[in-house]
């Protein structure tokens, strides 16, 4: 018997029953579009705390103040006003895994151009920042590490803060206050867009740390060390060198608790896609859940065809079709339902995604491994739960399919 | 030798704890060309003994060869074989696939043995010209009268060219005009290709147009012997007016 026939007679035995057809598809259809929609909602939100990890910069290590207990009350981090910018100075000349780093500070503050305001945040970091970011400026330059060193009154703006305050004037050169003390803007950032935690990396004034310290906050202290280490496998070890390091520095006794915590990219990257992909998994295994029973569906609707179709069985065993005949038939017949019921599924699954994505602002990844994978799964479904009730179909006795009422 | 050849069949069936003897040693044999029917009030066997010559079914003990072939000796898909190339069925509810048209109902016996496309159309127009209804082999099954499907089973059993055609009441769904009709295509087919004729009835006078008669009662052949007063169905058919009008015009009937 040939394939063809084989598809026809399929074809034509799931048209006669259009309805059943159709509703026995749904199942599959819904099964695989979920497991499209789900996985890609996970492998979006993946991508996305990926991109953001990233966007951080490259084997970022931040030592942040820790926290200070004066007469048993605990405060919070940063209350420490041990880390200075000296202690920078030693891990880059001391730790051979740190490459580069700079101090950090943040605050925010009012910022004045003319007679427009804005409100935004203030870091205070050295030109090293932007080389461990990665974030380049799209008009003028960065400060210098002699405008850190004489705590110039200079600053970098982000694309957000420029619009705000500039209206599509060119900032560079330009006087802005901060804290009513008057800052030239050297240079533009180039535009980053949101971080993991919702706040917009673009909405922010960079001044040189020194000149955060002396002239706005009037301290002695930062609260970060923004650092990179020299490689990824390095991250470690630049944590060990670290503690030994700033625990020495800091006269800390033995037994004694950091007054500092570091913090890696590489802890934060692990965490975060682990999160994710438990999240994709369980997404998946849902909707797979409902791929399955959507198989169910099928077999249950080939049995009855099965039984339904006795009649026909027996006639086409009377006029010489094999066991094996019938048993292709009917395989091909689920095999169609199914493998039809996932293409479907696939369209309707990346049309969801879509909208997902659009509607709820969330963002959406489709893999291709998503879709082959869905539709590898419908059509094994097809297989494997037509299998039973074709089997069933082939070994009937010609004399009892015929027979049969 | 003989077509077909049965010696000492036998036939058991368990119903439940309850063994049914259908056949208890039926032995008889068929020639080339013969057109016989089966006789038998219901429960005598004479179905059994059809579907077990069809190969359909399988007897319980005895020898059945066709063309000389111990048909016992082959497996499953080795009879399905036997059933597409040497056996064509005729059966009394037609058993043509619905909503399928009277050329895929003829082409089927084809599908299962590799034919060409070309040669199968071919084949399946020539069988419904023979039973006249190649005009309306697009019609689905189910559009056509009962005379008409039975036609397109008749054509169907014809198209792989085989030794013997088995007909199990052919005309116990038709009315006495079709049911004639019928039974002058199954003689012109006997008489002028030569096709051995095997019929299960239970009418006498459907027994008349056939050239031998086997009478079966309680699984066995009560009597085996030539038809005497033969009936030719195409000078029957000149008698019958053909439908309800002409009977009504021709002011002879009712």
């Amino acid at each position: 018997m040939n394939f063809l026939f084989t598809l026809k007679t399929a074809l034509m035995a799931l048209n006669r029953n259009r309805l059943r057809s159709g509703l026995t598809m749904l199942g599959i259809i819904i099964g695989v579009s979920a497991v499209i929609i789900m996985v890609s909602v996970g492998q979006g939100a993946k991508a996305s705390i990926e991109s953001e990890i990233k966007s951080m910069g490259t084997n970022v290590i931040m030592v942040m103040a820790g926290n200070r207990s004066s007469g048993g009350m605990r405060q919070g981090f940063g209350s420490t006003q041990t880390l200075i910018p000296k202690d920078a100075d030693a891990i880059l000349q001391e730790c051979p895994a740190i490459l580069n780093g700079t101090p950090m500070l943040n605050t925010s503050s009012p910022l004045v151009y003319g007679n427009q305001n804005w409100s935004s945040s203030v870091s205070g970091v050295g030109p090293a920042f932007f080389i461990i970011r990665d974030w380049q400026t799209t008009a003028g330059n960065i400060f210098s590490d002699s405008d850190v060193r004489g705590a110039n009154k200079v600053c970098v703006i982000g694309t957000e803060v420029a619009k705000n305050l500039f209206q599509g004037e060119d900032p560079i050169g330009k006087i802005i206050r901060i804290k009513k003390i008057p800052f030239k803007v050297v240079g533009l950032l180039a535009e980053k867009g949101q971080s993991g935690s919702g706040q917009n990396q673009d909405d922010t004034v960079i001044v040189p740390y020194t000149t955060l310290m002396k002239r706005l906050l009037n301290r002695t202290y930062v609260q970060n060390l923004f650092l990179s280490a020299v490689s990824e496998d390095q991250m470690t070890e630049a944590k060990t060198q670290i503690t030994q390091l700033l625990r020495q520095r800091h006269r800390i006794k033995e037994g004694s608790d950091d007054d500092f915590f570091i913090g890696t990219q590489s802890d934060i990257t692990s965490m975060a896609t682990a999160t994710s992909s438990i999240l994709t998994l369980l997404l998946g295994s849902v909707a797979s859940i409902s791929l399955i029973v959507g198989g169910i569906g099928i077999m249950n609707i080939m049995l009855v065809s099965v039984r339904e179709r006795t009649r026909e069985i027996g006639i086409r065993m009377a006029l010489g079709a094999r066991g094996k005949d019938i048993l292709t038939q009917f395989m091909v017949e689920s095999f169609v339902l199914s493998a039809l019921g996932g293409l479907l599924g696939i369209l309707v699954g990346t049309g969801g995604a879509l909208l997902v994505s659009q509607i709820a602002k969330w963002p959406t990844y489709i893999s291709i491994l998503s879709i082959v994978l869905s539709i590898g799964f419908s059509s094994a479904i097809g297989i494997f739960f037509g299998f039973y009730p074709a089997r069933m179909a082939a070994q009937l006795n010609p004399i009892d399919a015929l027979r049969f009422e | 030798m003989p077509l077909l050849q049965v010696e000492h069949l036998t036939k058991v069936y368990r119903m439940g704890d309850v063994e049914v003897h259908a056949l208890r040693g039926v032995s008889a044999s068929v020639e080339e060309g013969e057109f016989v029917a089966i006789m038998g009030a219901s429960g005598s066997g004479k179905s059994t003994f059809m579907n077990v010559l069809g190969c359909l079914d399988q007897p319980s003990g005895g020898i059945y060869k066709l063309e000389g072939i111990d048909v016992s000796t082959l497996n499953r898909d080795e009879l399905a074989r036997i059933r597409n190339q040497k056996i064509g069925f005729i059966f009394q509810q037609f058993n043509l696939l619905s909503r399928t048209s009277a050329l895929e109902n003829v082409e089927l016996p084809m599908m299962y043995n590799n034919t060409s496309n070309k040669e199968r159309y071919e084949k399946a127009m020539e069988a419904l010209s023979i039973v006249g209804l190649a005009e309306r082999c697009h019609h689905f099954s189910n559009q056509l009268s009962g005379g008409q499907q039975q036609r397109v089973a008749i054509a169907r059993a014809l198209v792989n060219d085989p030794s013997i055609i088995l007909a199990d009441e052919p005309t116990g769904n038709l009315d006495s005009r079709t049911s004639v009709e019928v039974m002058d295509i199954l003689q012109k087919l006997n008489e002028e290709k030569g096709i051995t004729i095997v019929m299960v009835t239970h009418e006498k006078d459907i027994a008349q147009y056939t050239r031998r008669n086997l009478f079966f009662r309680d699984g066995k052949i009560l009597f085996d012997k030539d038809v005497e007063d033969h009936l030719e169905a195409n000078k029957i058919l000149q008698s019958i007016p053909a439908t309800l009008e002409e009977e009504m015009l021709s002011g002879e009937g009712i």
